[in-house]
C-alpha cells in the first residue's frame, strides 16, 4: 500500500468511524477475534505467519485498525460492518493492546542455535 | 488381445475355462441355488441394461477357485521379473489386484521378492507417492504395480503429483485385454481398451506390450525415458494373458536390452554466452532456483555461480538448491532490486517477477503489479520446455525471457560458469567482492528479522508454528537429519530456521499440490534414508495425512523409522480463507456452522485423535500435545523410539500458520 494511500485510510478512519475509536473489552474481543477468523491468518496470539501480518503486540492505532479492515483492497479482504460491527471491531483492537509484548528472541535458547 | 502366434503349450482359452469351471464347481458346492453358467447365451426375453448383482456374480467376487492344474514351460510374468531386476529397482510398494497376479507371484516366489522387494501399501496413491519421497532421497525410481482401471483410478492423483515435481515412477497397470478368454464378471468390468489414456496427459510416455520380447525393450525404454532430465511418471499396460502364458518357443530366446543412461540436454552454447555476458556486466544478478538441483552436485555447482558471481540466490524449494546458511540466500523480495534475473528451472517465472492480489479487483478477477524493475533482463534454463502438454498444462502465466534455453540447469551450469568466469572483465571484480559485502549484511539483518518474529507468540497455546518447528529441530539437529515432508504451511520456518546445508536435508514438496502428498512420500524417503542410515522426520498436517492414513501400516509393517510431527491446526486452512474472503466480498457474515472457520473447512467436532490413529497401526504417538512446554520431552521420546527403528507420532495441536 502506498504512503498516499495510508494516509487517506487514516484519515477516513479519524473521520467516519469514530465509532470503533471506543475503548472495547480486551475479554469480548478475544472471542470476537475468533468468531470473525482473524485468527485464521493472524494466529490466536496476533503473532502472524505467511499468510498475514503481526497484529500484537503493539498494535496500529484504533482509526488505522478501523480504516485498513473496512477498506483493505490487499491479500485480506475488507469487513464491513455488516461483517464486523463497530463495537466489535473496539473489542478486538482492545484485545490486542492486550497481548503482552513477546520475550527477546536472544533470550530463547531455540532461537539461537 | 489377438496373439500374432497362438501358444502351442497351453491353450489360455482353456486355462480360463478350467479356472471358471473350478469357480463354478465351488460355487455349488457352497451354494444349493444353480448358478447360470456364463457361456450360455442370453436368452431373447427383454432385460434391463444394468442387472442387479446375481447370486453368480458375487461368488464371482467372493468365492474361492479350486487350484488350476500348473502350467506346463517358464511363466512369462517370470522373464517379466528377469527384466526388472536388471534395473536393479530395489522396492515395489504396491496395492495386490488380480489384473498382476501373475507377475505378483513371480516376484515374490520366482524372484525371491528381493530386488524388488514387494511393499504391501492400502492405497495406489499412497504406493506412488511412496515412490516419488523415495527417488528424491535415493536418487533411483521405483515401480509399482496397479489395477488397470480401478487402481490405476486412485493412484492417478499420485502420478500427477510426480509429473508436476519431475519425478520418475514406472506405474504398470494389471489389464486382461483378451475379451473372449478374460474371467467374466469383475475381472471382465476392470478391464479397458486403453487403461493408459486416463494418465497419458501426466505421464512422459506410455506402451502396451504384446509379447515378452516387447516388454522386455518397453520396460527398459520406459526407465530410460523416466529417467532422462525432465524426469517424469511412465505407464505401462501390462497384459494378464502376457503375465500368465508360459514363454513360447520360436527357437531365439527373448533378450533383456542394457539400460544406458541418457546425458540430460544442455542449453545451447550460444545462448549460454549470452546469458553469461548479461550476468557478468549486471550490477544486481540474481538467481533464482526452484528444481535446478537434481543431485547433491547440483547444489555444490549452484554455489560455485553464485559466489563466482556475488549474486543473491533466491531458492524456490522445489528442491534443495542452495545453502540456508549461506549468506548469499535471499528471500523472494530481492528481485525488486535486480537488474538481470536467472531462473533455474522454474515452475513459474511470472509469479517470480509478477504479484497477484486475490482481492476484489479488475471486476473480482484480482489485481496483478509488477514486482521488477522496468529493465531487468530475464534468463531462463528449464528443462520443461522439452516435455510440454496440451491438456494438463505444467505452466503459469506466459512469461517474456530475455534469454530462454531449453535445457537442464544442473547439466549446463558448468558451461554457464565457465562462461561467466572468462565474461568477467578486471575491473569489475572490485565491484563484485562489494557485491558480496553488502550481501552478507543483508543476510544477518534478515536473520534477526526472522528470528524475532519467530519469538511471536512463543508460549502461545495451540503451540505456534515457530515453536513446533524449532523444537522439532532441536530434537533431530546432532543427528543426520532429513526433513522429508513439510506438508499444511508452517509459515516455512524450517527454510527460514533451520541450518539447512545438504541435499536430503530437504526434499520439495507434492509438485502438483495434490494434498495426500506428504504421508506416504515421507514414508517412502523414510525408507530411503533407513537404507542410508539418516533419520527422517517430517512435518505432517491433519487435513494430508486423513486422504490415505492406512500409508502409517505400511511404515509399521516393513519396519520404516520415521518420527512424523504434526502440525494439526484441525482445518483445511487452505480453503478457509478462500470461502472467508468470498463471504467478505459479497459482504455476508460466513457460515461458521457452529465451528472455527466457514462450514466445510475445519476437521473438529469431533477431533481426530491421530495418535491413537497412528497407535491402532503398529506406531509409537503421543497426544494431543497443546501445551508447548510439554512438546520438547515428548520429542526426546519420540526420537529414541525412532532411532531404535520404530515409527512415531507426535499429535500436536497448532496454530493456522
Amino acid at each position: 500500500m502506498s504512503t498516499e494511500l495510508r494516509f487517506a485510510l487514516v484519515l477516513a478512519g479519524i473521520l467516519f468511524n469514530q465509532a470503533a475509536t471506543a475503548a472495547g473489552s480486551a475479554e469480548k474481543g478475544k472471542a470476537a477475534y475468533v468468531q470473525h477468523g482473524c485468527w485464521q491468518c493472524h494466529g490466536f496470539a496476533g503473532q502472524g505467519g505467511v499468510t498475514g501480518p503481526k497484529l500484537a503486540p503493539n498494535p496500529m492505532p484504533p482509526e488505522a485498525l478501523s480504516a485498513f479492515v473496512r477498506n483493505t483492497r490487499g491479500a485480506m479482504p475488507p469487513y464491513q460492518a455488516a461483517i464486523l460491527s463497530d463495537g466489535d471491531l473496539a473489542d478486538i483492537h482492545a484485545y490486542l493492546l492486550s497481548i503482552p509484548k513477546a520475550p527477546d528472541y536472544k533470550s530463547i535458547p531455540l532461537l539461537n542455535h | 488381445m489377438a496373439r500374432k502366434d497362438p501358444g502351442p503349450q497351453v491353450d489360455r482359452r482353456k486355462f480360463l475355462t478350467g479356472v471358471a469351471a473350478a469357480g463354478a464347481a465351488t460355487a455349488a458346492a457352497t451354494m444349493s441355488t444353480p448358478v447360470t453358467r456364463a457361456a450360455e447365451p442370453a436368452p431373447a426375453a427383454r432385460v434391463p441394461s444394468a442387472l442387479p448383482p446375481s447370486m453368480h456374480v458375487a461368488q464371482a467376487e467372493t468365492g474361492t477357485p479350486r487350484e488350476p492344474a500348473r502350467v506346463p514351460g517358464i511363466p512369462g510374468s517370470d522373464f517379466m521379473v528377469d527384466v526388472v531386476k536388471t534395473l536393479g529397482i530395489k522396492y515395489l510398494p504396491a496395492n495386490c489386484a488380480s489384473s498382476y497376479r501373475a507377475i505378483h507371484e513371480s516376484l515374490i516366489n520366482y524372484g525371491g521378492n528381493k530386488q524388488p522387494e514387494f511393499l504391501t501399501c492400502m492405497h495406489e496413491e499412497s504406493a506412488v507417492a511412496m515412490a516419488h519421497g523415495y527417488f528424491k532421497v535415493a536418487g533411483k525410481p521405483l515401480m509399482t504395480l496397479c489395477h488397470g482401471t480401478v487402481g490405476l483410478q486412485h493412484a492417478t492423483m499420485g502420478i500427477y503429483n510426480a509429473w508436476c515435481d519431475r519425478v520418475p515412477v514406472i506405474v504398470v497397470g494389471g489389464n486382461d485385454m483378451d475379451a473372449a478368454t478374460r474371467p467374466p464378471g469383475v475381472p471382465t468390468f476392470h478391464s479397458a481398451q486403453d487403461i493408459n489414456a486416463l494418465v497419458r496427459d501426466f505421464t512422459k510416455w506410455d506402451d502396451t506390450p504384446v509379447s515378452l520380447q516387447h516388454f522386455a525393450q518397453s520396460f527398459v525404454r520406459a526407465y530410460k525415458i523416466a529417467m532422462t532430465p525432465p524426469y517424469g511418471p511412465v505407464m505401462i499396460s501390462l497384459d494378464a494373458g502376457l503375465q500368465q502364458e508360459p514363454m513360447k518357443d520360436h527357437g531365439e530366446k527373448p533378450y533383456v536390452p542394457r539400460y544406458v543412461p541418457t546425458a540430460p540436454p544442455q542449453g545451447d552454447s550460444g545462448a549460454v554466452k549470452e546469458a553469461a555476458r548479461l550476468l557478468a556486466a549486471a550490477q544486481n544478478p540474481l538467481i533464482v532456483a526452484d528444481r535446478a538441483a537434481r543431485t547433491p552436485n547440483g547444489m555444490r555447482l549452484l554455489v560455485q555461480l553464485a559466489e563466482t558471481l556475488q549474486a543473491r540466490v533466491i531458492d524456490q524449494g522445489g528442491r534443495m538448491n542452495f545453502p540456508r546458511t549461506h549468506y548469499l540466500s535471499a528471500p523472494p523480495t530481492a528481485v525488486s532490486s535486480a537488474d538481470v534475473i536467472l531462473g533455474l528451472e522454474l515452475s513459474d517465472f511470472w509469479a517470480t517477477v509478477n504479484s497477484y492480489t486475490d482481492n476484489a479487483g479488475n471486476g473480482g478477477i484480482g489485481t496483478n503489479s509488477t514486482r521488477i524493475k522496468r529493465d531487468t533482463k530475464l534468463i531462463s534454463i528449464s528443462s520443461v520446455e522439452l516435455n510440454t502438454k496440451a491438456n494438463y498444462q505444467d505452466f503459469q502465466r506466459f512469461q517474456v525471457i530475455d534469454v530462454p534455453m531449453a535445457g537442464d540447469a544442473e547439466a549446463t551450469l558448468p558451461a554457464l560458469i565457465e562462461a561467466v568466469k572468462a565474461a568477467i572483465p578486471n575491473d569489475r571484480k572490485g565491484a563484485i567482492a562489494a557485491r558480496g559485502e553488502a550481501a552478507k549484511k543483508a543476510y544477518a539483518e534478515g536473520k534477526e528479522r526472522t528470528r524475532a518474529a519467530a519469538a511471536l507468540g512463543w508460549d502461545a497455546s495451540p503451540v505456534s508454528t515457530a515453536r513446533l518447528c524449532m523444537e522439532v529441530y532441536a530434537a533431530v539437529k546432532d543427528l543426520d537429519w532429513s526433513l522429508v515432508a513439510s506438508e499444511g504451511n508452517v509459515s516455512n520456518w524450517p527454510n527460514r530456521l533451520w541450518p539447512m546445508e545438504k541435499y536430503h536435508h530437504w526434499l520439495g514438496r507434492s509438485g502438483g499440490y495434490g494434498v495426500g502428498y506428504g504421508a506416504p512420500a515421507s514414508v517412502g524417503a523414510a525408507l530411503a534414508n533407513r537404507d542410508l542410515g539418516r533419520f527422517s522426520v517430517s512435518i505432517q498436517s491433519d487435513g494430508d495425512l486423513m486422504y490415505a492414513p492406512g500409508v502409517l501400516w505400511t511404515a509399521a509393517k516393513h519396519k520404516i523409522p520415521l518420527l512424523a510431527v504434526m502440525h494439526n491446526n484441525r482445518g483445511y486452512h487452505q480453503e478457509v480463507m478462500h470461502v472467508q474472503r468470498l463471504s467478505n466480498f459479497r459482504n455476508r457474515v460466513a457460515n461458521y456452522g457452529g465451528d472455527m472457520g466457514p462450514v466445510g473447512t475445519r476437521i473438529e467436532n469431533p477431533d481426530i485423535e491421530y495418535h491413537k490413529l497412528a497407535e491402532s497401526m503398529g506406531w509409537w504417538a503421543k497426544g494431543p500435545i497443546k501445551d508447548p512446554a510439554q512438546l520438547g520431552p515428548a520429542l526426546k521420546e519420540a526420537v529414541k523410539v525412532v532411532q531404535a527403528g520404530q515409527p512415531a507420532l507426535l499429535n500436536v495441536w497448532t496454530q493456522p500458520r
